[in-house]
């Protein structure tokens, strides 16, 4: 096994679980929480594909990873805010109720 | 007798010749302004009538000044003003109109008895409702008589024959509400139909032929002699010349109009119409129009006439005038209702004009034209002043006595019935006898004086028996006889002192009117008097009048018979008497040819109508029913089918997916997740492969 490969098996792995997560949860957050391990299992396969390519010494999977990571900080500040203001008009966070797009 | 009329043309009219037109648009606009009064503007509406015409009547005085001044002076007066209305490649529609002394003479006539008879109709129509209708269709009617005078194109004068036909037509059906004058409406316009069609196909070959539709154009108008002898050259059909074929159509208008023989039938008829109406229409101006007619014409119908001889188109209208002068004189014998009798007599009197026209040019035709207008105006004015002092009783039989209650129409209709009869000195005798002079004088046959002599002793005797039964003997009417108002007789008297003057001006020692009219010096003398065969003449026409109303008095004077005994000449020839009473079957006669023919013609259109064009109709309808059931029975079970099914697969459908939209966003991400798979399992199998 190559160390690409082991990198690309753990990244699955992480994404498999992510995947799980945001599919079988109720709650808002947990999907969230989900969303996110994906979104790592991503950059990690990023990080690997760059560090094991042709041109290593360029940093573009580094700077891939790092915009990445700061647009998934802004996506869950704004999911966390839509999931508070989900609860406060609902009064729940279960994904099962909140289905309807009229309040 | 004949004498050709020499005129030289005027190039530069005068004054009064520009505004001429004048004269028929007055009245015309006034007719329109009082088409749009209301109902209860009577005043105003009568006022208006009158005020035109007599503005009409002071420019006509004015014309035929004119034309008189030009006459004294040495040279004669023919202006027309033409001009074209409209232009078709290189011919023209002329319009335009002209003052001679004829339509100078007819202008001052129709004007001045036309006032008369309006002023009449004021007291008149006073209690009829539709007052100012009345006055609107009478000044409408002035106008358009006063336009076929003045007309100088054959068109322009159609165009005024026609509006004048239709205002007949809107007066005798005045009282529509009356079957009778609805059906006499209706009679009159399509009799004078008949003659119009003729009248029109005979304009339409004199444009053809002369090119031209004016009278008089300075050299180049249809009447003057370059046209003329185009026309006379040319052939007609029938060995006739075409000049007397176009002379021939014209005439049938004139008949249908002037209510000759076979076409006089609407006439008598029209007198279902108010009585100002039937004097001012059916007595002094729409039947004389036919005459007038004839008389602008003149030049044509005499073309290549031969001093002492005669044309065919002449020798028509003679014949023609004959006949009926007579025919008419023997039906009013035997007619019981005032105004028949006049109706009669005026058909009668036409005939004279006619056969004057024929026998001895313009000026004796229309100088009885003329005399006759008065005093027959006069007369039905007369018979309407009659009618009304009666309490609308027309029926002669149920008047009498009249002269005592009412001595102002007695006096004034007492000088119409001598001038109508003929009887020295009065106005009818004088135009009547130059009739007969010329009838006397002409070659080709002396058949139409002797008829003429025997219709005037008719007209001395039905005229004596009506006076006898309204004005003589005991009153065996309903209630009181009264005299009418003021406005009805002052227009009684004046017309009553032309009717006894007016011949004056056209006696042997004197023919002003005759010179007037041909453009010849005039002067007095009583040698005219003494010229070969007219003592004689006078001497016979007043032995026959006067034997006519010695007839006429011994048969009916002072009897007074009670109003359902018999007539005194039933007694005597009940068969001829019966005859005579039913207007000698001519409307029978009709009835049974011409319109039992119209009626079966119609009865078969309706049947080709009902069963062929009918029959096909309703095939046609029912191929197309048949079509139109199968395209539904199509429509509703395959096409409608074949949706329906499909609409119905699509709404399933939609359910099915509708339950997958259910908003759980989970369900959403398990699906794309499952896709997800799907797509990767099939991009690897697919680089395997």
């Amino acid at each position: 096994m190559t160390p690409l490969a082991a990198y690309l098996l753990v990244a699955a792995l992480v994404f498999a679980i992510g995947l799980a997560g945001a599919l079988t949860r109720r709650n808002a957050i947990l999907v969230l929480i989900g969303i996110e391990l994906m979104l790592n299992a991503a950059n990690l396969n990023l990080v690997a594909f760059w560090r094991y390519g042709p041109h290593p010494e360029l940093l573009t999977g580094m700077m891939f990873a790092v915009f990445s990571i700061a647009v998934a900080a802004a996506e869950a500040a704004v999911g966390l805010g839509l999931v508070i203001a989900i609860y406060r008009h609902a009064r729940t966070t279960d994904l099962d109720e909140i289905n309807r797009m009229k309040g | 007798m004949q004498e050709a009329m020499q005129f030289t043309p005027y190039t530069v009219a005068s004054w009064i010749g520009k505004i001429l037109w004048l004269i028929p648009a007055l009245p015309i606009v006034a007719a329109g302004f009082i088409a749009l009064l209301k109902q209860p503007k009577r005043k105003l509406a009568s006022s208006l009538a009158i005020s035109a015409l007599f503005v009409s009547l002071l420019l006509a005085l004015a014309a035929f000044g004119d034309v008189l001044a030009g006459w004294a002076s040495g040279h004669a007066v023919r202006e027309t003003v033409n001009f074209a209305w409209m232009h078709f490649g290189t011919t023209s529609v002329d319009l335009g109109w002209v003052l001679d002394p004829l339509s100078a003479v007819m202008l001052v006539m129709v004007t001045f008895v036309g006032l008369l008879i309006f002023i009449y109709s004021v007291g008149y129509m006073a209690h009829d409702e539709n007052y100012t209708r009345f006055f609107c269709f009478l000044s409408l009617f002035a106008g358009a008589m006063l336009g076929v005078v003045i007309s100088n194109s054959i068109l322009l004068l159609f165009m005024c024959w026609e509006l004048v036909g239709l205002t007949s037509y809107l007066l005798i059906g005045f009282w529509f509400q009356k079957p009778s004058a609805a059906a006499a409406a209706k009679k009159a316009f399509l009799t004078t139909r008949v003659g119009d069609i003729f009248f029109l196909l005979g304009i339409v070959w004199l444009f053809a032929q002369s090119g031209t539709l004016l009278f008089y154009n300075q050299g180049a108008g249809s009447m003057e002699p370059g046209a003329l002898a185009g026309m006379l050259a040319a052939h007609g059909g029938l060995g006739l010349s075409a000049a007397t074929a176009i002379g021939l159509l014209i005439f049938a208008g004139a008949v249908g109009k002037s209510g000759q023989l076979p076409l006089h039938v609407w006439l008598p008829d029209a007198m279902e119409g108010p009585t100002p109406v039937s004097a001012l229409i059916h007595a002094a101006t729409m039947v004389a129009a036919g005459v007038y007619l004839i008389a602008r014409v003149y030049p044509l119908m005499s073309a290549g006439l031969q001093p002492g001889g005669t044309t065919v188109a002449l020798s028509v209208v003679t014949w023609v005038g004959a006949a009926t002068a007579v025919f008419a004189a023997l039906i009013a014998v035997a007619q019981n209702d005032i105004k028949r009798i006049l109706a009669y007599s005026t058909v009668s009197q036409l005939g004279y004009m006619m056969a004057g026209l024929g026998l001895g040019g313009v000026a004796i035709g229309m100088f009885h034209l003329i005399t006759h207008a008065f005093f027959k105006a006069l007369l039905f004015m007369g018979a309407g002043s009659v009618i009304h002092g009666c309490h609308e009783e027309q029926d002669i039989r149920h008047m009498g006595g009249l002269w005592k209650d009412m001595r102002w129409t007695f006096y004034t209709y007492a000088a119409g019935m001598l001038a109508l009869a003929g009887f020295i000195p009065f106005a009818g005798f004088w135009s009547k006898d130059a009739i007969l002079e010329s009838a006397g004088s002409w070659h080709p046959s002396k058949a139409p004086f002797y008829l003429l002599v025997f219709g005037a002793l008719l007209t001395a005797f039905y005229m004596t028996r009506q006076v006898s039964y309204v004005f003589f003997g005991k009153f065996r009417g309903h209630g009181h006889a009264h005299e009418s108002p003021r406005v009805m007789t002052v227009p009684l008297a004046i017309l009553a002192f032309f009717a006894v003057v007016l011949g004056l001006v056209g006696t042997p020692a004197w023919p002003w009117f005759r010179s007037f009219l041909t453009d010849r010096p005039s002067h007095f003398e009583w040698a005219g008097f003494a010229e070969p065969g007219i003592f004689t003449l006078m001497l016979t026409s007043t032995a026959v009048v006067v034997v006519g109303l010695l007839l006429g008095w011994w048969l009916y004077g002072n009897k007074s018979p009670r109003a359902e005994e018999p007539d005194a000449l039933e007694k005597v020839m009940p068969l001829v008497w019966r005859a005579l009473s039913n207007r000698l079957y001519v409307d029978e006669f009709y009835g049974a040819t011409f319109i039992a023919f119209y009626f079966w013609w119609a009865r078969v259109a309706d049947w080709l109508d009902r069963c062929v064009w009918g029959g096909i109709v309703a095939a046609v309808t029912w191929l197309f029913g048949l079509l139109a059931r199968f395209d539904r029975f199509f429509d509703e079970n395959w096409v409608n089918g074949g949706f329906d099914k499909g609409c119905e697969e699509l709404a399933v459908g939609g359910g099915l997916l509708a339950r997958v939209q259910s908003g759980r966003v989970q369900t959403y991400l398990r699906l794309l997740a499952l896709a997800v798979v799907v797509l990767a399992a099939i991009l690897i199998w697919s680089s395997r492969g």
